[in-house]
């Protein structure tokens, strides 16, 4: 029984094939301002590509994501703050503003984007254009 | 950098444009007994007259995730991330790598250790440590 194991192994295996694909090509044509912030993580599932992105301590307020064709933008501001009379002890996190654009190499259906911002992580689920996706060929 | 209060009556840095750091790894005392990485929360630690907070970026960490304790004047943050979201993704692309979060903090006598609050909202965790009343500074009226 892999009692033990099981769930950490997903997480092992789901952090190799993270690692495998660190600075892979798949995005090598359409993508500006490559070691921007924020990091991007893009998966596939089923027809759909999702990006996944993560912005601990910016407001849903504070963000903005445009979608024009194959190019999706993500811009806004990450505030750091202390109170006035605070004494800072340590000062690791980063504030900042930042805009990132990120073209994919497919089509996508632009209308059927969807986002969705949660304890710091936006995840961007960009349906495939009609297009793109494959079509199964009956063999007659 | 320029310290404008602003409305809230906090200060905030200028804003400038973001830089992408590396996740650092965690290196424990201990070592983990089950594979999978753990990451080290970004922090920021600063201390008013009243207490001590403690500010952690953990991203994806939900509250029912979250664990903090106090034990032998050790402040223990661990926050794992729920990766059953990941099932049926296939990456194709990736920047940053995922895993948990732990980091601890060694607390002076000065805190108070039965009131610490804690809130986590967009994915970064406020701890506050309120101050022992000893430890308090108290004014001292001249007669």
């Amino acid at each position: 029984m892999a009692l033990f194991s099981d769930p950490f192994d997903a997480l092992a295996s789901l952090q190799q094939a993270l690692d495998s694909y660190r600075e892979s090509s798949w995005l090598d044509a359409g993508l500006s301002g490559g070691g921007a912030y924020p990091p991007m993580n893009v998966f596939r599932k089923g027809d759909d590509f999702v990006i996944i992105t993560e912005i601990p301590g910016v407001k849903k307020s504070d963000l903005d994501v445009q979608v024009k064709g194959r190019t999706l933008r993500l811009s806004g501001e990450k505030k750091v703050e202390f109170p006035e009379k605070a004494a800072v002890h340590r000062r690791e996190r980063l504030a900042g503003r930042f805009d990132r654009a990120l073209t994919l190499p497919v089509e996508i259906n632009p209308d059927g984007v969807k986002a969705e911002y949660r304890d710091g992580i936006l995840a961007l689920i960009l349906p495939q254009a009609e297009s793109a996706k494959a079509k199964s060929i009956t063999i007659g | 950098m320029s310290k404008e209060p602003n409305r809230k009556g906090l200060t905030t840095g200028e804003l400038k444009e973001m830089a992408v750091r590396e996740k650092k790894e965690l290196v424990a005392k201990e070592e983990k007994t089950v594979p999978g990485r753990y990451f080290v929360p970004y922090a920021d630690i600063c201390e008013t007259e009243e207490a001590l907070t403690v500010v952690l970026e953990m991203p994806g960490v939900e509250k029912k995730d979250l664990d903090v304790n106090v034990e032998k004047d050790v402040l223990r943050v661990d926050g794992r991330i729920d990766f059953s979201k990941y099932k049926d993704m296939e990456p194709v692309y990736a920047e940053y790598n995922v895993g948990h979060y732990a980091r601890s903090f060694a607390l002076g006598s000065a805190v108070d250790q039965e009131r610490i609050g804690a809130n986590l909202e967009d994915g970064v965790l406020t701890l506050t440590l309120q101050k022992a009343k000893h430890a308090q500074p108290r004014k001292i009226a001249i007669g």
